[in-house]
């Protein structure tokens, strides 16, 4: 037996529990997903280092410890009260929260919505609108492509399902909450999500993970979004995990004509975290955002792979990512673009700056352009510095102490990409939750 | 105030200041001409507290305490201020924001209250006005994309508003404009008090033409070679460097 048959063995086995007495009373199309997904990991098994994928993450931490699904609701043990401090201040908004990847009817408050949206639990879509999920669940996100993804399509339990039909706006920002509070080590997560909007439809959603335990934990994420013709979405995420969980996380864009989309990645939780965003761009006049900002210290790893493709002509795409490295953490970003043969007149920007807090902080940073056609604007850039001294020192001319300045100058940078959300409440909350962590409180509750 | 005593200062064990005297009371204008690479800038960030030189022989009191043993920022809550010949660009911090921060830590520092957003930007307010200074650069971050006469305008501005005991300009008239530079020593004129000093260093004489100093110091080579009232400076105007580089000489022989 090799390492890797070693390796997948316990979640084989896990699956044919799951089998016998969890999924038997599912669908058969879903039951049959599901086994494709299960069948599709014990191919892929986990990747190694040598995996050019996984060149510099090495995941070797989590295929240690098998970790198990958590199939069981868990007992609420989270009040309506500890969910509270997540709101975006006076903003209304929607709120679905999931507990270790359960959905809380209990903690949830879902405004009136107009009419025909769908809005609320994957599970319970998947009961009252089978034909509509059916159609795109593991459409954007096949299994065949990904390890992780194969992982979540055999076992998640639940996640959001939206569905926006035609020229309906949701005003009302949306908040995806999961909490991870698995009362023993070695849990699994596996969210799944699964945003449609449909021809000028349009939304504010955000996913948010935190963890409220400080035993280690699997957080598996997958999610899904298509925009159809016109549509357009601002969809952030914000990792927060706790701080020896472990955070995959893959997210899927399916944008179609004219559509627009301004996506953001807040990452700073988690002891080994790794977010793969993938945007297609399968139709004229798309305008796509990506935008991050990672802050690790420590140990933490904190990688982003992201891919943009550009399929079809006359699009443009944007990618600003800021990394903040501290202690002996490690940071990874890998941006790749494909601009496909009849993709002319793509104009695609990327920028990767990076600050190394200390001498001991790692940044692995890779544009990776892959032009087939001849009429674009392409451009790429990564930077990795140390504060600038000659700033510090002028602040400190002033009178402002040397800690302060540092912490000016860092606050800063990352303002670059918190000032890019165009929500101002949400924009508010995550310059709060910056300027506590730049005060040193980085611990798990503490630090939203 | 001040009192240089005998300061020697090297860069990498190149030798920049070579033992100057100097003495700075209250209510007094200094300035500290000379030629490109006699010490002055170096002067101006040693005092500042810029990190990097081997100070190897001297003393600096600042009211009576050891400036050279103060961090910076310690140094300018005690009440010193350097108007910086090239003011950094800072992105991303926004200038207010900055402005208010050094105000309030100078006077925790003084044992005075801090002030909130609204008295703070009512001072900002009436302290642009000296300086003609467009309020729309309070809402930039500090100095960045700011014209070069903008930036010097700020550095003073800044020192209106930090209102210093003691003021090092270093070369604040170059890159200015005769308009601009007018308005420059205009505020600058318009903050000096009884109780506090100006030392201004510049290269020529024209900035001394509206700023008009108590006392003339001629830096070269790293040494004071002379001092004077302000006719020095227009000696210096009409006769160049060269007189003072060839009287060294002649002593040195």
């Amino acid at each position: 037996m090799n390492r890797d048959t070693k390796e997948i063995e316990p979640y084989l086995a896990s699956f044919e529990k799951f089998e016998r007495n969890g999924f038997s009373s599912e669908p058969a199309w879903l039951r049959s997903i599901r086994q494709g997904g299960i069948s599709h990991f014990g191919d892929l098994g986990f990747p190694t280092i040598r995996h050019e994928e996984w060149k510099y993450t090495n995941i070797t931490p989590i295929t240690k410890l098998p970790f198990r699904p958590v199939f069981q609701r868990p007992a609420g043990s989270l009040t309506q009260q500890q969910t509270e401090q997540f709101t975006l201040g006076h903003l209304k908004s929607s709120r679905l929260v999931f507990v270790d990847g359960h959905y809380s009817e209990a903690l949830s408050s879902i405004l009136p919505q107009p009419r025909g949206v769908i809005m609320g639990s994957l599970a319970s879509a998947i009961k009252a609108h089978p034909g509509l999920v059916q159609q795109y669940l593991t459409r954007y996100a096949p299994a065949s492509e990904h390890t992780f993804v194969a992982l979540n399509t055999a076992f998640f339990q639940d996640g959001a399902f939206i569905h926006v039909p035609e020229q309906i706006v949701i005003e009302d920002p949306v908040r995806l909450l999961f909490i991870a509070c698995p009362s023993e080590a070695g849990a699994a997560i596996h969210p799944r999500n699964l945003v449609i909007m449909e021809k000028g439809g349009k939304a504010i959603v955000s996913e948010h993970y935190l963890g409220m335990t400080d035993s280690a934990y699997l957080t598996n994420a997958v999610t899904e979004i298509m925009l159809g013709e016109n549509a357009s979405i601002e969809y952030g995420k914000v990792q927060s995990e706790s701080l020896e969980a472990f955070h995959i996380a893959n997210i899927q864009f399916h944008l179609n004509q004219n559509s627009n989309l301004l996506n953001h990645s807040f990452s700073w939780g988690a002891r080994l975290a790794r977010n793969d965003i993938r945007a297609v761009l399968n139709g004229e006049g798309i305008n796509c955002t990506l935008n991050g900002l990672y802050m690790a210290e420590e140990r933490q790893l904190i990688d982003h792979h992201t891919v943009i493709d550009h399929a079809k002509p006359h699009c443009n795409s944007h990618q600003f990512y800021n990394g903040i490295l501290n202690g002996h953490s490690r940071g990874v970003f890998n941006g790749k673009i494909f601009v496909r043969p009849n993709a002319q007149k793509t104009d695609a920007k990327q920028t990767n700056r990076n600050l190394l807090l200390s001498d001991t902080a790692t940044i692995n940073t890779k544009p990776q352009l892959e032009i087939f056609a001849d009429d674009v604007k392409c451009t790429h850039g990564a930077t990795v510095g140390q504060l600038d001294e000659e700033a510090i020192f002028y602040l400190q001319s002033r009178g402002i102490g040397r800690e302060v300045a540092r912490r000016m100058l860092v606050y800063a940078f990352a303002g670059d990409i918190i000032n890019r959300i165009s929500l101002e409440p949400y924009r508010e909350q995550l310059d709060a939750i910056l300027v506590k962590r730049l005060e040193g409180h980085t611990r798990i509750v503490e630090s939203l | 105030m001040l009192e240089i005593k005998n300061l020697v200062v090297g860069i990498d064990g190149r030798k920049i200041l070579n033992g100057i005297n100097l003495g700075v009371n209250e209510g007094e204008v200094h300035a500290i001409m000379g030629p490109n690479g006699s010490g002055k800038s170096t002067l101006a960030q040693i005092l500042a507290g810029r990190k990097g030189y081997e100070i190897t022989e001297g003393q600096v009191l600042y009211n009576g305490k050891d400036l050279l043993a103060m961090v910076p920022e310690e140094r300018a809550r005690e009440g010193l201020f350097l108007a910086f010949q090239y003011p950094v660009e800072i992105p991303g911090v926004n200038s207010t924001y900055f402005l208010k921060a050094a105000f309030n830590e100078i006077r925790k520092h003084r044992g005075l209250p801090e002030l909130d957003a609204m008295e703070f930007l009512a001072l900002v307010k009436e302290r642009m006005k000296v300086l003609h200074l467009d309020q729309s650069l309070l809402n930039r971050p500090v100095n960045e994309g700011f014209s070069g006469g903008e930036k010097k305008r700020n550095e003073i501005f800044q020192m209106a508003v930090l209102e210093p005991r003691l003021a090092i300009l270093d070369e604040t008239d170059s890159g200015l404009d005769i308009d601009a530079l007018r308005t420059v020593a205009d505020g600058v004129n318009k903050l000096k008090r009884q109780d506090n000093a100006q030392v201004i260093i510049t290269h020529y004489q024209r900035l001394l033409n509206y700023i008009i100093p108590d006392f003339v110091h001629v830096l070269f080579e790293g040494r004071i070679v002379r001092s004077g009232g302000k006719e020095l400076a227009l000696e210096l105007e009409t006769n160049g460097y060269d007189s003072i580089a060839q009287a060294e000489k002649l002593q040195a022989h």
